[in-house]
């Protein structure tokens, strides 16, 4: 099947002809398959948020190609916006973006700039809201009464609302508690079980995303410096950790238990999976 | 894009234009204006170039970064520019319809874009070569004979510091914004100029939220820190007058001197 | 041991916003004694108080009822307004709205400056306390081009220069990335070790509690836990119940425990953890 997103050599320089002329992608290529959940993970100033906003069209690439579907995004540049509803962004700290009077009215926006009108648009809206649970009585509301992580919820609605092919998510969970993150990711899984929607999720955090998503890329400086599933992606931790970035703790606890002369496959990363490979374990050398 | 505005943007160095104090660099500024104003022939034009060529020169700063300040007010100075070029009466040299280009609409045009460019670029120089904090601390210290009249002196310098300090901030955010509208499909670009000014809900509405926010912080930050008004402030760097001040302004007060001087005997 | 902070029976409630509307009862009786030279942890989820416990730490807010007394003072006194704040220093979530100037060394002034201290000592000051907090490189740079660790170690800076016995660091890890959270940790502890500040840390991320002297746990305006990181963590049904997860290594110990094995739940870090599961199934 043809991938749904391919990045083909992507570059961005920023400041060209500048002292600060700086490549924050350089030669990236990789592919996303129709259906996937894909988990990028890079430190800050990696080239991930500039890599996200090229896959929607926001920014243009220095070069390299971004093909949606086959065809390039900027092959007819006065229709970049119908790019932008066919892959939807969620930026960090989307509550910062809610501007309408009624939480109803700003889980709209998106779609009524599609053009969506009548009852087309109060399905949309009203299937965004459920997909995050957000209750009908809290649709007349404002959305500035709500709670942080409501407020939240209703700027990831916005986006959902325009029914996008690709859903980006620029790390959804930043600045929430333990409950609230759960609850959120609980949200964006449900959504891509149930719509069968091409999930891509940019985060700082490992276990988040050793847990969530099919596939892992991870970006070091500008380039991609590995991609594959989380098994194969901690597999190589100790590459991971010279180049500066964290394994889950569950992993770390594995290669320590594998150094201390125990047979574990340090490519684990729950505590149920440890948990299992463990007892089997201890299984094995009570039969013996 | 938005960040390219470098409007009141200090470019930290070790010149003698740094170290002056900015009380100096401001009397310096009004000494400018008051040159540029009364300057009025080539002779006096000259002067003031010359005068603010030197002042660039011992600032180290570039040609391209005062180009780049023109940037924002290009429009005035074209605005200025055209109006004066066209609309000045005198001996005609191009006529069309209303429009008309005479000897002195020439001479006039170039004077007001010289003008408005030697303003701005001369201003930029202040902003170039002094932290915002010692502009501030310079005002603050140059009218401090207001406070006897009740005048809150400390208080606007303390925000116009604080506002300096939240542009880049508050610019940053406006960016980021906006990408975000338009990751929603808002379109900033086309339409009328209603189309447009309604566009732009979307980003004035959560800019001003988060504004009044970073306010509500910033001062219970603030308070954290022991900030009761300006009674009983000692500072880090206190503005002291060395030799090299006397001497500047005693330079300045001579040029602008001589213009208005060169203006009377007519040249 | 000195106490540096004690709450007694410290009650707040936020004001309703509009006629008609229910007060939110923040805190219901809170009685903490906090003591000196110690690094305190305050967990809990968004809504149990926590933050509002920490303003009321240096008079940003005033009990409703019950009181908070620093170094014996009230912070109801209004004389001694100053002092107490001086004493305890706070530090917040968003570092861009806590930095008051374009330049570093001129931010980290700023309290000094308002305390009225004398040049030459507040050129000491800010030296010290950029060169504590590891940022005395970029004293001449404009915070807005730095990274969130580093503003934020700049926010701290900014604190120590009023030499204050005690910092308050309100969730000020919350909005940075793993490698920002890392550099503003371990100067925390940095300071509680060299320097002997009090240190009282209000986060949702348990993984920061692990080095802690004493981790307090709140829930519903109340502290529903208190003890060493140890014994907190062993509790590991009732944090769950209150909206918090346990470190992964805990429970991967909690789980094995179930499946009958001999484990202890205290073995927190990495190395402990794998020590301890190594030694169980030998």
């Amino acid at each position: 099947m043809e991938p749904i997103l391919q990045v083909k050599n992507l570059t961005h320089t920023y400041g060209i002809g500048t002292p600060f002329e700086r490549s924050a992608v350089e030669d990236m290529s990789f592919d996303v398959a129709d259906g996937e959940f894909l988990g990028v993970i890079g430190h800050t100033g990696s080239g991930k948020s500039t890599l996200i906003q090229h896959l929607n069209g926001l920014l243009k690439p220095t070069s390299g190609q971004i093909l949606l579907c086959g065809k390039d995004i900027w092959a007819a540049p006065k229709k970049i916006r119908d790019v932008r509803f066919r892959v939807g962004l969620v930026f960090q700290y989307p509550e910062y973006q809610l501007f309408e009077e009624t939480v109803y009215k700003d889980i709209a926006f998106g779609p009524m700039n599609m053009g969506k009108t009548g009852e087309e648009l109060d399905r949309c809206v009203r299937e965004a809201a459920r997909l995050v649970g957000i209750r009908d009585d809290q649709m007349e509301k404002s959305p500035f009464e709500l709670s942080g992580g409501q407020k939240r919820r209703v700027a990831l609605a916005g986006v959902l609302a325009m029914e996008p092919q690709v859903l980006i998510l620029d790390e959804p969970t930043a600045g929430l508690d333990p409950a609230g993150r759960e609850n959120l990711l609980a949200n964006i899984r449900d959504y891509h079980r149930n719509k069968n929607g091409t999930v891509i999720m940019v985060s700082h955090s490992m276990e988040e995303v050793a847990r969530n998503v099919d596939r892992i890329l991870v970006l070091k400086s500008a380039h991609v410096l590995m991609q594959g599933t989380p098994k194969e992606v901690f597999s190589r931790a100790d590459e991971l950790l010279s180049a500066g970035l964290d394994v889950p703790q569950i992993t770390r606890v594995a290669m320590a238990l594998k150094a201390r002369g125990l047979a574990v496959d340090p490519a684990v990363y729950t505590a149920e999976e440890l948990e299992r490979q463990l007892m089997a374990l201890r299984k094995g050398a009570a039969g013996c | 894009m938005l960040k390219d505005i470098t409007l009141g943007q200090y470019f930290p160095g070790d010149t003698i234009a740094h170290r002056l104090d900015p009380r100096t660099k401001l009397l310096l500024v009004v000494l400018y204006i008051v040159g540029l104003f009364c300057a009025d022939s080539v002779l006096t034009y000259g002067v003031m170039i010359a005068a603010f060529l030197i002042c660039a020169r011992v600032s180290k700063v570039g040609a391209r970064a005062l180009v780049r300040g023109l940037k924002p007010v290009l429009l005035i100075i074209l605005f200025t520019g055209i109006l004066n070029l066209f609309f000045t009466p005198g001996d005609y040299l191009w006529q069309f319809g209303f429009l008309h280009i005479s000897r002195q609409g020439i001479a006039m045009a170039v004077r007001m874009v010289l003008r408005i460019m030697l303003l701005i670029m001369g201003t930029f120089l202040l902003t170039y070569t002094t932290s915002p904090i010692r502009l501030t601390d310079g005002l603050e210290r140059l009218l401090g004979g207001l406070k006897k009249i009740h005048v809150p002196v400390h208080e606007l310098a303390m925000m116009m510091s604080i506002a300096l300090r939240f542009i880049p901030t508050l610019i940053e955010e406006t960016d980021k914004i906006m990408s975000a509208q338009k990751a929603r499909g808002a379109d900033f670009e086309s339409g009328n100029l209603f189309h447009k000014a309604k566009a732009l809900i979307p980003i004035l509405v959560p800019l001003f939220i988060s504004a009044f926010r970073r306010a509500d912080e910033l001062a219970v930050a603030m308070e954290c820190r022991c900030y009761h008004g300006g009674e009983g402030r000692t500072k880090l760097n206190p503005l002291k007058y060395a030799a090299r001040d006397y001497w500047t302004l005693v330079c300045g007060v001579v040029v602008t001197a001589g213009v208005i001087a060169l203006g009377r005997f007519g040249f | 041991m000195s106490t540096i902070l004690e709450t007694e029976n410290l009650q707040y409630l936020y004001p309703a916003v509009e006629e008609g509307e229910q007060a939110t009862v923040a805190l219901r009786g809170v009685d903490l004694k906090i003591e000196k030279g110690t690094f305190v942890v305050v967990l809990g989820h968004n809504g149990s108080g926590k933050s509002t416990l920490a303003k009321t730490f240096n008079a940003i807010l005033l009990p409703a009822a019950g009181s908070v007394r620093v170094e014996g003072m009230d912070t109801t006194d209004e004389a001694r307004l100053l002092d107490i704040r001086r004493k305890v220093g706070m530090v917040f979530q968003n570092p861009d709205n806590q930095i008051v100037s374009n330049v570093v060394e001129e931010d980290v002034a700023f309290a000094p400056e308002n305390l009225g201290v004398p040049t030459a000592e507040i050129r000491r000051r800010v030296d010290t306390a950029l060169g504590a907090v590891g940022m005395a490189e970029f004293a001449q740079h404009a915070p807005h081009l730095l990274s969130g660790g580093q503003k934020q170690r700049i926010a701290i800076a900014g604190v120590i220069a009023m030499e204050p016995d005690c910092i308050v660091l309100d969730e000020a890890t919350a909005m940075l990335d793993p490698t920002g959270r890392q550099e503003v940790l371990s100067t925390a502890h940095r300071l509680n070790r060299e320097k002997g500040i009090t240190v009282v840390l209000i986060t949702h991320h348990m993984n920061e509690a692990e080095d802690a002297d004493r981790v307090v746990v709140m829930d519903n305006g109340k502290v529903a836990m208190d003890g060493t990181p140890q014994e907190i963590f062993t509790r590991v049904e009732e944090l769950r119940n209150l909206g918090l997860t346990v470190p992964d290594t805990v429970d991967l110990l909690d789980r094995l425990r179930r499946d009958g094995l001999e484990l202890p739940l205290d073995a927190l870090t990495v190395d402990a953890c794998a020590d301890a599961v190594a030694a169980a199934l030998r």
